[in-house]
């Protein structure tokens, strides 16, 4: 047995569509340990969410794993079956939506939707399970629980569902949580009770989790290890003080300088130059290499690889290797110095 | 102090909304606004969902009828002048760049049709000319002019929709929410943009965004709004030094600070409780059922706005 519980070696996920296969995920690999709190930060087409739907294996068609191994405990989930992943599903890995407007059924109550999950995943009767369901809800800081669970979704406010939702996750205590952008739609002040809800609550139940968001904000507040990802490529990976204090990567410093804050008032913001990357026509080399600054000539023509550089912190940068090269070079040419 | 270029006195948007048959009620969504802003100024505007920080944008720009309070620039009565004339001075950039382009026309159309509209050219060459700098001004290429809006990303069409406000030399400009769809990367883009363009253009904005850390960077003064109500207006730097108002300030510590150590060490105030809904509004001040401070006097009365020294007004009686 390995100490990590959850082990992604090298995923691919591909969207087959008309206009040819757009390669979302394109060799990731991460570790997560139990209790630990990842994050996944990138923006827009990055392949954060379509990672976290290839761990739940919820892609949607045309979208498939074509590569890869992920390890849960050291058993491969891609080798299970649709029914076997269900029991893995809501029991041992769970997922909270971004939009929970859209992820709870309009036609049946909240406590109907949490029971089902209890009663599908433990052998609880209905009226246990309905008890449960109730103590899920306070444990969220949902008010007046026995009236709350006999409403429907539509009756209750943004962060209120929001919180619906993560009590559902967590109906089983789960070994992971995993969370798709779930204070995206939020406004801050309600953002802040739900960052402070998973944090406390990871604490009190111990599992890990798995935090997929845009914002470095969010991330900078409840990460230990951050995970950095680019046009479906892991960028550069490490714990939260390495990525924010010393990054590796010409991205993630351009994304670290593109963030507007009270500090750098009246300065002028640097941003990435460019576009996003076109998933459809990724150039040969770094992805990111068309709106690098610093790009060399091997950047365009060949993928960089994964550096390990100290700790627990890797990134996918030619700069890294020039610069390791360099040194190496400098310790050779004085050893020979010496030798002389 | 120099005579501001815009001032609003006690703006009121109500919208009727039907509670049953035969009957409404007034949503109070501005409640009694004022403010105002000087030449060449940014003034931020920041609240949560549904504090009606669109809807004060929009019923400056007359589009949306006030119910009440008056709204003058530059000396003038908005209400006396056409709508012609106005859009001529205060122009909008919108949230969504994917909606508010029209996808049936091309670009060198969606920025020339102002142009057309008020009758800002000479000769056809003189229009290309002019959608041609335009495009220029905001960072696209003019071989680009004859594509529709579908062909360009979110942060491009975003700045056909600036190029297309800019296209009448407007010298108000009400960005809504102008930012928040595009990734950082590309959002630090159209910020510097918006700078730039105040600097040539001498253009003064109002900022509404529900993203703190932008609003900061951007804007020369920050007001607040909760449920249609301005509780606090302040310089940027001494609001976020020195917020006074309970909300200000769990307002304030709720933003997540993209610094690992500052996250560690930042107490944030937790808000109790929701938003109420703006139909059925609390007495007194709209924001003491989660106001940690609150007394008897918040349920009998609204709280006056006061000048509390430099500049910084608030809405609260026990700060």
């Amino acid at each position: 047995m390995s100490e990590y519980l959850l082990e992604v070696k090298d995923l691919r996920t591909s969207f087959f569509t008309e206009a040819g296969e757009v390669k979302a995920v394109d060799g990731v690999s991460f570790t997560l340990k139990p209790g630990e709190v990842l994050g996944i930060v990138g923006e827009s087409g990055s392949g954060k969410s379509v990672t976290a739907y290839s761990i739940m294996q919820i892609l949607q068609y045309p979208g498939k794993v074509v590569g890869g191994e992920i390890l849960l405990n050291g058993q491969n989930l891609l080798d299970l079956s649709e029914k076997e992943m269900r029991s893995i599903r809501g029991d041992k890995i769970s997922l909270i939506f971004q939009d929970s407007m859209t992820s709870l059924n309009p036609v049946f109550t909240v406590g109907n939707q949490l029971v089902e999950a209890i009663l599908l995943h433990t052998d609880r009767t209905r009226e246990e399970a309905w008890a449960h369901a109730e103590k899920l809800l306070s444990l969220v800081g949902i008010n007046e629980p026995n009236r709350r669970i006999k409403q429907y979704p539509f009756e209750f406010s943004g962060g209120m569902r929001q919180r619906a939702m993560i009590a559902m996750a967590l109906a089983c205590e789960p070994d992971i949580l995993v969370a798709d952008e779930p204070t995206t739609a939020l406004d801050v002040t309600i953002q802040a009770q739900i960052l402070d809800l998973i944090q406390d609550l990871q604490k009190k139940l111990g599992m890990a989790v798995i935090m997929i968001t845009h914002d470095l904000g969010v991330i900078a507040q409840i990460c230990d290890d951050i995970i950095v990802m680019y046009a479906g490529h892991v960028c550069e990976r490490g714990t939260a003080d390495d990525i924010f204090y010393n990054p590796r990567h010409a991205y993630t410093r351009g994304l670290l300088q593109s963030i507007p804050t009270e500090a750098k008032t009246g300065e002028r913001l640097i941003p990435i130059s460019g576009q996003p990357a076109d998933l459809l026509h990724l150039p040969p080399g770094c992805p990111f290499a068309p709106r690098c600054t610093e790009a060399m000539q091997i950047c365009l023509s060949e993928r960089p690889e994964e550096v390990y550089l100290g700790g627990n912190h890797y990134a996918s940068c030619w700069l890294n290797i020039r610069d390791e090269l360099k040194a190496l070079k400098s310790t050779k040419a004085e050893a020979k110095g010496q030798d002389q | 102090m120099k005579e501001p270029m815009l001032q609003v006195e006690h703006l009121k948007k109500y919208f009727p909304v039907k509670t049953g048959f035969l009957k409404s009620k007034p949503l109070k969504a501005v409640d009694d606004v004022s403010f105002d802003i000087g030449e060449k100024e940014t003034l931020g505007l920041v609240g949560e969902s549904g504090c009606g920080k669109t809807t004060v944008g929009r019923t400056l720009l007359q589009l949306y009828p006030p119910t009440s309070g008056k709204v003058t620039f530059r000396g003038q009565d908005v209400n006396s002048k056409s709508i012609h004339q106005l859009r001529k001075e205060m122009q909008m950039v919108f949230q969504d760049p994917y909606a508010s382009l029209n996808p049936r026309m091309t670009v060198a159309d969606i920025i020339g049709e102002p142009l057309d509209v008020h009758h800002l050219y000479k000769s056809k060459a003189d229009r290309q000319q002019k959608i041609n700098h335009l495009m220029d001004l905001v960072g696209l290429s003019s071989d680009h002019a004859t594509r529709y809006s579908h062909e360009f990303s979110g942060g491009q069409r975003q700045r056909i929709g600036i190029a297309r406000a800019l296209a009448v030399n407007p010298s108000f400009i009400v960005c809504d929410e102008s930012v928040s769809a595009l990734d950082v990367s590309i959002q630090a883009q159209i910020l510097n943009m918006f700078k730039d363009l105040q600097n040539e253009l001498n253009i003064s904005y109002l900022f509404i965004a529900h993203d703190i850390l932008v609003v900061t960077y951007m804007a020369d003064r920050i007001a607040v709004m909760y449920l249609g109500k301005i509780i606090e207006l302040a310089d940027t730097r001494e609001i976020n030094r020195n917020p006074i108002h309970p909300y200000t300030q769990s307002l304030f510590s709720a933003i997540p600070i993209p610094d690992p150590e500052t996250a560690r060490k930042n107490k944030r105030i937790i808000l109790q409780g929701d938003v109420p809904s703006p139909l059925n509004m609390p007495s007194g001040c709209s924001f003491r059922v989660r106001c940690p401070y609150a007394s008897e006097q918040c349920a009998k009365e609204a709280p006056p706005f006061t000048d509390r020294g430099d500049g910084h007004y608030v809405a609260c009686w026990n700060k």
